[in-house]
């Protein structure tokens, strides 16, 4: 271990039998900045780090003005380096112009729009990102979130569009249908895995395909979801009652959706560590088998998580039809955000605070995302968003390889190799 | 049905003979979905039957040898069919009774009698060429056969690979590219297969040395695939389409005297080098997997990872290296969409079919040939929905469309017989 060397003499204590040496021969202050440099939001940290260097260096490859400045590179390098630096740094100075503060517009109330669009995008990758995270907790991947999200804004959009309710009622009514179509979307799967042990990513993976063309039927057909008299594979627009507000008035696109999102947050949050049903969850979580010793009835604990995951990812299909899209939507309503989920949920990792802060990050990549694709002079097409959202899952994903990348010290300071020797040890 | 062998008694007599004890398992879930079909027979074809004629047109006009048109008429022949899937069905119903299974066969007559009636009542009053709604078939089953293939071996060898979908785009997206770019549709299939080998690398780098659960990878993979390939057709196809997005079409090449049998001729020998590649695709995976060291190897680890490392076999890189080869496969399928059939890149023009693939290996259970029957049938109902709605069908395409994913869902669940994967798929394995 390289860090003992550093101690000064004398402080090397005798290590008593049975006690980890570490413990004994390390100074804090070191345990305290390993502890630091390992920890998971460090890992995150440098995750986003080293995929937007990655975006950057794809960004700049494909930039005509840099194969330009590379046409003459050994007569005038530095024109090449200038062109790259600027390619990255316009691609992303629109995209933090597009997603938190555009220094261009004159007053402040102008400047933050984009922040606001911003918490926009995020309102239902975090509704999503907290369904998906439910359900990685209990041991389950719900890949389903598209279909689901379709279900759920089918459900709500029908009440939305043909109801006519007094105002706070007629909102609660199709948040609720809402909710009862992903729950429901969603328990199918729970449901197949209990009792017939059907693998759930197989499922919801299908599901998705079902729900979409079931949609796609429903959104074609007269008397179903498709606006009346409309040739248009798309519904009718939402009653007005039905409309969740704008919080900061009409100025800006923030509905009140996202206040569903806070208050989901904190649902979930109380749901995994104050409530008994969450505790039953983490259980089956950690270790079916074990929970169902422990006299858990795993089964229907799927059911239950797939139901409350299912009803999540319901609420971004409701604050996508109610909220962000309320003219009428068609079988895109989902705009990917299901997917989108999984990466925020890992990104998050699962955890309600977590989910949060993923989501917003994720919602500012893809308000940024259409700024940098709209911006003069910078045009990166909007897809860079999903490479970016990609690449940061996959190394959040091996701590080990951003560890690699930037000469971090291995976790508890021992290698794999003197882990994997111990082990034999004991199993010898 | 299955035997076992309980443990023998617990002190056996030293010359008593061992007796084997059999289990017989009766399995009515054959019998009780060919009755479910058998009244949805008799409800379409029966109580809302449809008069007319239906033609079935068996050859095109420029073929050697003529066949002659069926002409059906459509209420007689929807009684007529009813009649005879009551029938096996309770031939089905008696075999399970006396205790035997229900053969393949059995299954497969009935499922084409379906088609039949389910056919002739959808197109009573019209012609339905039977050539053009099998050569859709196949033209929509290449992808699907490649990235079963490729699902296959990399779940035998126990990867669960998620990312076809992102194998297949890769393939479409590089195939495109380096044939546009050489004018050379052959390099252009060499590019795809590398492009296939290249995210099979990222899934199993991540997946094996790096333990990271495989179906996140298979699902990041399709997302950043996804990404890529828009983002440099936005950035780099459209600025200059004819030179970077033009490739070269493989020709149609005729087989001599195999193109002119009738029906099957046209069908499958008249076709691109992309398709007569995939049966010798096909052929090879399954001889390889069932009939030589390789294969053996190969399930050995994907079944049971310790045993097969106790007898010297390397898991890791046994896993690394086939599921290299699984992605080079899957990326020939990725090439048919661009050197094949569309000609152009587009953005996301796999549109799915890597997932179907995935049902198409569960759905033919692990299996190299019953995986690709599994996507040719997923294939025939896709293109039957274009079929009928061409000439007006009463069904709703969607619905067609529906079919491959929830038939995939039944299977899943067990209803139609049971599938169960590689025992190790799925799990990363770590020596010691």
């Amino acid at each position: 271990m390289s860090e003992t060397t550093h101690n000064p003499p004398g402080t090397v204590q005798p290590v008593a039998p049975g006690e980890d040496p570490k413990d004994t021969a390390q100074p804090r202050s070191n345990r305290v900045i390993a502890e630091i440099l390992n920890s998971s939001v460090v890992i995150s940290i440098l995750a986003v780090v080293l995929a937007m260097i990655a975006g950057a260096i794809l960004i700049a490859l494909t930039d005509p003005k840099v194969h330009t400045a590379a046409g003459y590179f050994f007569a005038r390098p530095g024109d090449t380096i200038a062109a790259v630096w600027q390619s990255a740094t316009g691609a992303y100075g629109a995209l933090f112009q597009g997603s938190i503060y555009n220094f261009k517009r004159p007053d402040f109330l102008n400047g933050i729009r984009p922040l606001t669009e911003t918490l926009t995008f995020a309102t239902p990758l975090i509704l999503a990102g907290l369904g998906v995270g439910l359900a990685f907790r209990v041991g389950m991947f719900n890949i389903g979130g598209r279909g689901q999200m379709l279900i759920a804004a089918a459900c709500a959009g029908w009440v939305g569009f043909t109801l006519d309710l007094p105002p706070v009622v007629h909102l609660l009514v199709a948040v609720a249908a809402g909710i009862i179509g992903g729950a429901f979307w969603g328990g199918i799967v729970g449901l197949l895995k209990a009792r017939t042990g059907a693998h759930e990513v197989i499922i919801t993976i299908m599901l998705n395909y079902v729900a979409f063309y079931l949609i796609t039927f429903m959104l074609s057909t007269q008397g179903l979801l498709q606006a009346p008299g409309s040739n248009v594979p798309k519904s009718a627009a939402m009653a007005p009652n039905a409309v969740l507000p704008k919080l900061l008035g009409d100025r800006y696109n923030l509905h009140a959706g996202f206040l569903i999102a806070i208050l989901a947050v904190v649902f979930v949050w109380w749901l995994f560590s104050r409530s008994s049903i969450g505790f039953r969850f983490r259980a089956v979580g950690e270790n079916p088998n074990a929970a169902r010793v422990a006299g858990i009835d795993v089964k229907n604990t799927y059911v239950y998580a797939m139901l409350l995951s299912g009803g999540l990812i319901g609420l971004a299909g409701v604050s996508q039809v109610l909220g962000t899209v309320t003219s009428g939507f068609d079988n895109g309503i989902d705009a990917g955000i299901g997917f989108d989920a999984i990466t925020v949920a890992l990104l998050g990792r699962s955890r309600p605070g977590g989910i949060l802060i993923a989501g917003i990050l994720f919602g500012a990549l893809k308000a940024g995302g259409y700024s940098m694709q709209a911006t003069q002079g910078v045009n990166v097409p909007i897809d860079i968003v999903l490479v970016l959202q990609a690449l940061i899952v996959l190394f959040i994903a091996a701590p080990p390889l951003v560890r690699a990348i930037f000469f971090l010290p291995k976790p508890d300071g021992s290698s794999r190799v003197s882990r994997r020797s111990a082990k034999k040890e004991v199993s010898a | 049905m299955s035997t076992y062998t309980p443990d023998q008694q617990a002190q056996p007599a030293a010359d008593a003979p061992i007796v084997l004890e059999t289990v017989v398992v009766r399995s009515w879930k054959a019998p009780i979905a060919f009755g479910i079909f058998t009244v949805i027979a008799f409800l379409l074809f029966i109580i809302w039957h449809r008069d007319g004629n239906s033609t079935f047109r068996l050859s095109s006009d420029g073929d050697v040898i003529q066949l002659p048109t069926v002409v059906l008429p459509a209420a007689i022949t929807g009684i007529v069919v009813t009649i005879l899937l009551a029938a096996l069905t309770a031939l089905s119903a008696y075999r399970v009774t006396s205790g035997k299974k229900v053969p393949l066969w059995l299954i497969t007559v009935f499922g084409v009698l379906f088609m039949v009636g389910f056919l002739s009542w959808a197109a009573a009053g019209k012609a339905i060429p039977i050539t053009g709604l099998l050569l859709g078939t196949v033209a929509l089953s290449v992808p699907l056969i490649f990235g079963a293939l490729g699902g296959v071996i990399s779940e035998r060898v126990g990867v669960v690979n998620i990312a076809i979908e992102g194998q297949l785009l890769a393939g479409a997206f590089s195939s495109a590219f380096v044939a546009s770019l050489t004018g050379n549709a052959f390099l252009g299939l060499l590019a795809a297969m590398i492009a296939g080998t290249l995210v099979s690398f990222l899934l199993a780098a991540f997946s094996i040395k790096y333990l990271v659960d495989q179906v996140i990878v298979g699902v990041v993979l399709n997302v950043l695939v996804v990404g890529l390939t828009s983002f440099l057709y936005s950035q780099v196809l459209t600025k200059n389409e004819n030179l970077f997005n033009n490739p070269p079409k493989f020709p149609r090449i005729n087989i001599p005297i195999l193109s002119e049998i009738p029906l099957i001729g046209p069908v499958l020998f008249r076709q691109t080098i992309i398709i007569y590649l995939m049966y010798i695709a096909v052929a090879v995976v399954f001889f390889c997997l069932f009939y030589t060291r390789w294969g053996l190897r190969l399930r050995a680890v994907g079944e049971h990872p310790q045993a097969a490392d106790t007898v010297g076999i390397n898991v890791n890189r046994t896993r690394f290296w086939n599921v290299a080869l699984a992605g080079a496969i899957v990326g020939l399928g990725g090439a048919y969409f661009t050197l094949g059939s569309v000609g152009a890149f587009n953005k996301e023009m796999t549109a799915g079919a890597g997932y179907i693939a995935l049902a198409a290996v569960i759905f033919g259970r692990w299996d190299p040939l019953k995986a690709t029957l599994a996507a040719l049938l997923f294939g025939f109902t896709q293109n039957l929905q274009f079929a009928l709605s061409a000439i007006g069908s009463p069904v709703p395409s969607a619905f067609m469309l529906m079919l491959p994913y929830v038939v995939t869902i039944f299977a899943v669940a067990g209803l139609v017989g049971i599938s169960r994967g590689p025992a190790a798929a799925g799990k990363p394995y770590v020596k010691g």
